[in-house]
């Protein structure tokens, strides 16, 4: 018999717009479990969402997602991190994979390419 | 990095950011510097500081007709002041960290901060020269304010 594992997601960004986008747009078989508007909510949440899969923006109040991502991935270091953000540059993409995060999807996006990123975070 | 190529860079970053988010192209304006006056604000604006290798600020303008017309496509249903806000900083944020890719990863941008308002100024230092990006999307007119040192 064959399992289907269905991924767990929670949204990281201060933007409400962006949290509502990516929780409306999925459109693969995701339980969206909740969203938190910068790091610190993010850790805070993690332990009773218990996510699989995270979308994390980087440019946060309070704790920025680079932090985030290296705190989340010593707790889970099995959770699939993609990092949702504006900043453009290689420098940036880089440094948050060598903290654990496994996709990099560059802000603007099209639903298509969200969940394109997505389908490769949960088949990676 | 000369004015023309600041100024190439954003225009990318802005054409980019409504084939992408929104689907639907925008037409920028003739960019101008704006010499001795403040640009004139619109109803909600985004600002984002620069720091690091450059200093300055980006902010985008736009009316709230505009920015409903943009949530909508963007499937959001919510069209309360909060979201208005949230939209305005997002596209400030977008449009700036974007520009990285060309100015680098020493193009420090800060979180949003966003006025509500068309009385409203920008703070900038006198005698700054900011470039003035007019965009047209649809019937809608905004600006893109640019003074990087």
């Amino acid at each position: 018999m064959q399992t289907t594992i269905v991924h767990r997601l929670m949204v990281v960004d201060d933007s409400n717009v962006i949290r509502r986008r990516i929780e409306r747009s999925q459109d693969l078989e995701v339980q969206f479990v909740g969203a938190a508007r910068n790091g610190r909510e993010a850790l805070e949440m993690h332990a009773a969402l218990r996510p699989t899969l995270v979308t994390m923006d980087l440019t946060m109040p309070e704790m920025d997602g680079t932090e985030c991502v290296a705190r989340l991935i010593e707790r889970d270091p099995e959770l699939r991190i993609l990092v949702v953000s504006a900043l453009a540059d290689k420098l940036t993409a880089i440094e948050a994979l060598e903290k654990g995060a496994r996709g990099f999807l560059c802000k603007p996006f099209t639903d298509r390419q969200l969940n394109d990123a997505l389908q490769k975070l949960m088949s990676s | 990095m000369s004015t023309e190529t600041e100024v190439g860079v954003f225009l990318e970053a802005v054409l980019n950011y409504f084939s992408t988010a929104v689907q639907q192209a925008a037409v920028c304006g003739t960019p101008f510097l704006a010499i001795d006056k403040i640009p004139e604000l619109s109803d909600f604006t985004g600002t984002i500081q620069i720091s690091g290798k450059y200093s300055g600020l980006v902010a985008f303008t736009a009316p709230k007709s505009m920015l409903c017309v943009m949530l909508m496509r963007m499937q959001e249903t919510d069209m309360c002041q909060e979201n208005l806000c949230d939209l305005v900083g997002e596209i400030a944020n977008t449009l700036s960290g974007n520009a990285r890719r060309d100015f680098g990863h020493q193009f420090n941008i800060s979180v949003p901060t966003v006025t509500i308002g068309r009385k409203n100024r920008l703070e900038l230092p006198d005698g700054a020269r900011p470039i003035v990006i007019p965009i047209g999307w649809r019937n809608y007119s905004s600006t893109l304010v640019v003074h990087l040192l």
